[in-house]
């Protein structure tokens, strides 16, 4: 994933250039300072590494020169030697040759240590970055997830810090080193001949031109392949996605047709944006040829006015030869620089979102919790502009079960959240064993609660460890203990490794009740004094469901309760009913007494009934 | 699988073609460009312009005296290939401007320059040039004449330097011989090439006295191989920009084909063959693994095929200027091929470690932003951080590897290419020094050497590249050769008019490709034509594949299913599709509008019709909360609309067919009660007239259902009314008795 193209995260792009559609970052200057201070416990490493940076490059340009010297003392011998005056002085070019070889040996062994700090600096940027992501995940409110979605934020783990380490370690140096070799190459090429040095520099503003020609159209041509592509890969995920419709519909030709029509402007967009971007190789070889041709022919001119020797002809061709690349780089570096911007700054702007409030000095610490609870005028919306819950209060004796109840999507986890204090309250209180819960930390107060949530999350590891989750020091026989009293202890034993079974990466490989069974193990382990279960609902068959419905009693003996309900005879005998309304609770009180009051409850209730009552 | 390469390369194998001849000539014009260097600077520069000691022209005079010295037979060449040219003739004054001396004296002109005479000439002429300076210098230099005639003493019967030596020894055979012997003598250790050179400069004295502008000549020389450089530069770019236009149009034409391919074809796949595969891999299968192969074909032609031509061509140019070096060439290629091996054995592993390091890593961030609350409610985030921290601790790991492989590569490429430079110059200098190399081959050698390390640099990024996309083609080529499993019949029958929709399941089994045992067994029941049926019983019993039957998304196994009489195998499938409104499982919308989403069912549908499906649907609440109402946007997959709402959408569109079949597979589970009876009382009375299936786990759905059936493992285990099946069917009753708790209500 760290060689800039053709990394196994990245799709291969064309060699050597970032070409692409061309993102931009808002704050450029701010998150490149970000990034920098991110990176400040190594800016004496990084000012090393651009030493051995300079010091590599500078050498590595030295060399042509004086191998040019070479060349002209083997020139000078033959002439002697044509003329009998002299000999070829193998001593002196030896000499020189040896000075050479040094000259790139302390060349690449700088490179190589300058290489090897950057890899360990940017590997290592990467770790942390990572690292802090992964903690942010944990601390950031969880109303920052309800406006992002998970593959926004798992982008952010791969690509974009896959895209800081690919500049840190590479494009940064690389950065440094072509401003030092055009910059040395001008020097040295100077230091030859000012003529010939001006003759090849008129070629930099035509490549500076052409690439900028190129860079811009290809631009525009990405950006509509990007786009075509989407329709294309959009069309295909569809019809995939819906295939049987399309099947039961007879729609295959039409999806067809238009695919066709899609792929097509796909094609028109995809070649041109290829054809451009390809263009960048054959223009700069171009360049690169046409200033040696130009070398060759006026360094020829002058060699034969003595004005310059062979030697330095060579010296010339080997310079020009190494012009054009680090000049091409340069010319992609804004380019670069913006995408890593833009990257970094979506890194920097999750890891600076708001966290969780923070903790009280002085928290409460209850002994022995009993199970009140008790809401207190509490308010409540997701938005500020939108309350969901508007003065509510209820109280929920130890011991007793409340049923939350309503149609799906109206907002009955809402009040879980709560609870849990996953979200902050506008206004009121949420109270336990009389105790405002704001003044216990987060963590002593979500340990008075086990959740069983329909929506089950488990992990891809063994069944043991899924359970042992909630109770990390649980051993073995506690785990299987748990997993008794939630019904599954003898499924997880007809499995092939028992509590070893693995669990795959999609939990595929149990089915959805026997998940929610284990669910329920693992907050039994954890032994709450009050509960928050999620009823199962239709995609459950009912010999698991009546094994779900027997686990949740007995876990629920002798504890708090809140249940999201969808059978009836929890909600008969809940002592308390919340009925909830597009999030907003509606009414609260016993079954008789909502049923009495013959509103939204009894209307709820009677819907279900209207044709048992009716036949 | 290469079948299909060459294959979809068809409509392209002339442009391929192209792209080869073009590529032939990029690489023959990159490489003259060094050859022509070598030119400029061996005879432009070292040689002022003249190619070979066999002058165009000499002067009578200097052509006579350089005849003495030559043997019999090379005196009847050398005459064979010049002409006598008299000054004051007709014939002079053609020559008169190009040699302006030929106004008082006659010359020779060469006029046969084939390549063989100038070779044949080359050293006679060369060694007869340098006599006759010899002898010049003798008259002239008298401490070197008197040397000379020191050794010569008995056969120089000469004391003047006055007097014409060549007169002299005109008439002196001996002498001749024995001058001819001291300038071998002189010259034999220097060698051929050497004495060539210094005749060289022999001739440009020559030119000059024939009043040639001698600086004039070497110019043009250098702007002539100039010129020509600089239209191989221009021919070498047009080339490449040809392959880069060719390449790209191949490349995305052939991925478009096969995507388009790829498409057709799995639109035609039945249910069965989805499942083979899965939805996201053949989304895979037909974008990332399509653009992946589009790349790999550019790649292989602008590079691939270009590295070859290149490294090839560049040996053999390398090889005409310098056949001894040649082992500089094979040590070069044989380290860089020995290096690229140990980084491919050493970090090919890592390689493709690294993919599975990331989708861990991946996995592991996607549990966690997935179990949030979980996470959070059992105070678990450190555990959670904990094994992050594991996933990245292994990434950094061979990422760094990777990163170090990388990074030390390029100081030692350099490295290499700098040692071979410098080994270049110090073996091509003792070539020089032997005469068996000029300086400026050694300096074009210089570059074949490095272009040829380059082709071979770029083979190496083959290895990267075709893997993967081979990998890729092969999962396309997967799709591509499925054999379709339900097809339209050969001679197709029809069903009768007027068409009652009654269905029979005719002791139907069925059993899912590779799976151990039949899904459904001996299945035999009839819906009767305008009845409402439905099918109730456990999750995995086979309700959902019993109705997948009936459109024929999957093949029955054994035994049949036949409408109004006729076995569905035996119809189009667009007349059976036709024929059935169906609301799958999972309700699926497109994006488009929710207008367009309707017609998809079927495109003539009227306003009117929409609406009333609309309605039906119980629907017409929210899709008239829209401003746009039926023009209302639907995001793709319909994620702009909740679970409930695609439902009853999904419905409508099976109600704009108006399809004598209706069959609804569980599609009321995300609807509240209310809507849940107000729907089917609305259903109840659009579809009337209609055979309806329905699929349930809800009960109180199917109360009143003229037919009831359960399945349980695949089985009919009941079958009847509701009051019938509460009575002889304990599954129904249990199923019913957990949902409507009747213990308590009755």
């Amino acid at each position: 994933m760290m060689q800039r193209s053709g990394g196994p995260m990245r799709g291969p792009g064309p060699p050597g250039s970032r070409l692409g559609v061309r993102e931009k970052a808002t704050d450029f200057r701010g998150t490149m300072g970000k990034l920098f201070l991110y990176m400040g416990r190594y800016k004496w490493l990084v000012l090393l590494v651009f030493i051995f940076a300079v010091a590599s490059t500078t050498a590595n340009i030295i060399g042509p020169k004086i191998l040019g010297n070479a060349t002209t003392t083997l020139v000078n011998g033959v002439i002697a030697k044509v003329s009998g005056t002299g000999e070829i002085d193998f001593v002196q070019i030896g000499g020189i040759l040896l000075e050479v070889l040094i000259i790139y040996i302390v060349s690449a062994a700088f490179g190589f240590i300058q290489g090897w700090i950057m890899a360990n600096i940017s590997t290592n940027v990467a770790y942390r970055l990572r690292r802090d992501i992964s903690e942010k995940i944990n601390h950031l409110r969880l109303k920052y997830y309800d406006e992002t979605t998970q593959g926004e934020v798992l982008s952010r783990i791969t690509n974009d810090i896959d895209t800081i380490n690919q500049t840190l370690s590479q494009s940064l140096t690389q950065i440094i080193t072509s401003v030092v070799t055009v910059v040395g190459i001008v020097i040295m090429m100077l230091s030859i001949n000012w003529m010939m040095t001006l003759i090849a520099l008129a070629m930099l503003p035509l490549t500076l031109l052409l690439i900028g020609v190129i860079i811009g159209r290809s631009q525009k041509y990405f950006k509509q392949q990007q786009d075509y592509l989407g329709h294309v890969n959009g069309h295909v995920e569809e019809m995939y996605g819906g295939h049987i419709v399309v099947k039961a519909f007879s729609g295959e030709e039409k999806s067809v047709e238009k695919f066709k029509g899609i792929n097509n402007q796909w094609y028109q967009g995809s070649w041109k944006a290829n054809f451009f971007s390809g263009l960048m190789i054959p223009i700069t070889f171009f360049i690169s040829n046409l200033g040696y041709v130009i070398v060759t022919i006026f360094g020829a001119y002058l060699a034969i006015q003595n004005v310059i020797t062979i030697g330095d002809i060579q010296a010339f061709i080997q310079y020009i030869r190494s012009f054009t690349q680090p000049l091409s780089q340069l010319a992609n570096v804004s380019n670069v620089l913006q995408q890593t911007a833009a990257a970094a700054e979506r890194v920097f702007k999750f890891l600076e979102e708001k966290e969780e409030i923070l903790e009280v000095s002085n928290p409460i610490k209850l002994k022995q919790v009993k199970g009140l609870v008790e809401f207190r005028n509490v308010n409540f919306g997701y938005n500020p502009d939108k309350i969901v819950i508007q003065n509510f209060s209820a109280v929920a004796r130890p011991g007793q079960k409340v049923a939350i109840v309503g149609p799906t999507g109206a907002g009955k986890t809402t009040l879980v959240k709560l609870l849990m204090r996953f979200y902050e309250l506008n206004s009121g209180v949420i109270l336990v064993d009389g105790y405002d819960t704001r003044e216990m930390t987060r963590e002593d107060l979500r340990k008075m609660f086990g959740m069983v949530l329909q929506d089950t999350w488990l992990y891809n590891d063994s069944i043991m460890n899924n359970i042992r989750f909630s109770n990390q020091d649980a051993s073995d026989e506690e785990v299987q203990a748990a997993a008794r009293i939630a019904n599954v202890d003898h499924f997880v034993k007809t499995l092939p490794d028992g509590y070893n079974m693995i669990l795959n990466e999609e939990i595929t490989n149990i089915s959805q009740g026997q998940m929610q069974l284990l669910t329920i193990a693992r907050a039994v382990l954890a032994d709450p004094p009050i509960l928050i279960l999620d009823e199962a609902t239709s995609s459950v068959d009912t010999h698991t469901e009546i094994l779900i419905q027997n686990a949740m009693d007995a876990l629920m003996q002798n504890r708090t309760s809140f249940v999201i309900a969808h059978r009836l005879s929890t909600i008969r005998n809940a002592d308390l009913i919340l009925a909830i309304r597009d999030g907003e609770i509606v009414e609260q009180g016993t079954h008789k007494e909502l049923l009495a009051r013959n509103g939204y409850y009894a209307e709820l209730y009677n819907s279900q009934f209207e044709i048992l009552n009716s036949t | 699988m290469k079948v299909r390469m060459i294959k979809y390369s068809k409509p392209y194998l002339i442009m391929i073609g192209i792209s080869i001849v073009l590529l032939f000539g990029q690489a023959n014009f990159n490489l003259t460009l060094p050859d022509y260097l070598a030119k400029i600077v061996n005879v432009g520069i070292q040689q002022k312009g003249i190619e070979n000691a066999v002058p165009e022209a000499i002067r009578g005079i200097e052509m006579n005296h350089t005849l003495l010295f030559l043997t019999p037979e090379n005196q009847t060449d050398v005459l064979n290939a010049y002409t006598f040219v008299q000054n004051g003739t007709a014939e002079a004054d053609n020559y008169l401007k190009k040699y302006p001396a030929l106004l008082n004296q006659s010359i020779y002109v060469l006029t046969d320059s084939d390549s063989n005479t100038i070779t044949h000439l080359n050293p006679i002429m060369a060694r007869g040039l340098l006599t006759v300076t010899f002898v010049e210098l003798l008259m002239s230099n008298a401490t070197l004449f008197m040397q000379v005639n020191s050794t010569l003493y008995y056969q120089l019967n000469i004391s003047l330097p006055s007097g014409d030596l060549f007169e002299f020894l005109a008439g002196q055979p001996l002498a001749v011989a024995f001058i001819n012997a001291l300038v071998n003598s002189r010259f034999s250790s220097l060698g051929e090439a050497f004495i060539i050179q210094a005749a060289i400069q022999v001739v440009r004295i020559e030119y000059e006295k024939l009043g040639i502008n001698v600086d004039q000549m070497q110019l043009n020389y250098m702007f002539f191989y100039g010129g020509l450089m600089l239209l191989l530069t221009f021919l070498a770019m047009a080339c490449t920009i040809g392959v880069g236009y060719l390449s790209a149009k191949i490349a995305t034409g052939m991925s478009r084909d096969m995507r388009k391919d790829i498409f057709e074809k799995v639109e035609n796949f039945s249910s069965t063959e989805f499942d083979t595969f899965s939805t996201a891999s053949l989304i895979t299968r037909s974008t990332n693994d399509i653009t992946q192969v589009q790349m790999a074909i550019m790649m292989v032609i602008r590079l691939v095929f270009y590295a070859p031509i290149l490294g090839i061509g560049g040996v053999i140019h390398a090889l005409e200027l310098a056949p001894s070096m040649w082992w500089i060439l094979a040590m070069a290629v044989g380290i860089l091929l020995a290096l690229i091996l140990i980084v491919f054995y050493i970090a090919l592993p890592k390689f493709k470690s690294i993919q599975k390091l990331v989708d861990r890593i991946n996995l592991v961030a996607r549990e966690s932003l997935a179990g949030l609350m979980v996470v959070r409610a059992f105070n678990k985030q450190e555990f959670e951080e904990h094994r992050f921290d594991e996933a990245n601790i292994d990434l950094t790991k061979v990422s760094l590897f990777i990163n170090r492989v990388m990074v030390i590569m390029m100081p030692v490429m350099m490295m290499l290419m700098n040692v071979l430079v410098i080994i270049v110059i110090w073996v091509g200098s003792h070539g020089v020094a032997n005469a068996t190399l000029q300086v400026g081959d050694m300096i074009a050698f210089m570059q074949y050497a490095i272009q040829v390390t380059f082709a071979f640099l770029m083979l190496s990024l083959m290895f990267i590249i075709l893997p993967r996309a081979l990998v890729s083609l092969n999962r396309i080529a997967e799709v591509l050769k499925v054999d379709i499993m339900i097809q339209d019949p050969t001679n197709p029958r029809h069903f009768d008019e007027p068409f009652k929709g009654e269905i029979e399941f005719r002791n139907v089994s069925f059993r899912y490709t590779g799976a151990p045992e039949n899904a459904l067994n001996e299945i035999s029941f009839t819906a009767q034509a305008g009845q409402f049926t439905a099918l109730i019983g456990p999750t995995g019993s086979g309700k959902s594949t019993l109705v997948n039957l009936i459109p024929r998304l999957y093949e029955v196994t054994s035994g049949a299913i036949l409408i109004d009489g006729v076995d569905v195998r035996e119809v189009n499938q667009q007349e059976l599709h036709n024929k059935i409104g169906y609301v799958p499982q999972n309700s699926v919308l497109f994006s488009g509008t929710i207008a367009s989403n309707l017609l998809f069912a079927n495109e003539n549908a009227s306003k009117d019709d929409l609406e009333s499906s609309i309605e039906t649907a119980q629907a017409t609440e929210f899709v008239n909360s829209n401003p746009e109402g039926m023009s209302t946007e639907i995001a793709q997959g319909g994620k702009n609309v909740s679970g409930g709402q695609k439902q009853r959408l999904s419905i409508a569109r099976a109600l704009v067919q108006k399809a004598p079949i209706n069959i609804l597979d569980d599609s009321f589970s995300n609807l509240d009660f209310k809507t849940d009876i107000a729907l089917r009382k609305a259903l109840r009375k659009s579809i009337s007239a209609c055979t309806v299936l329905i699929v349930t786990q809800r009960v109180s759905t199917i109360i009143e259902a003229d037919q009831i059936i359960v399945l349980d493992e695949g089985k009919i285990v009941g079958k009847g009314n509701h009051t019938e099946l509460m009575e002889d069917c304990a599954i129904y009753r249990d199923i019913a008795i957990s949902q409507l708790n009747l213990e308590e209500s009755l």
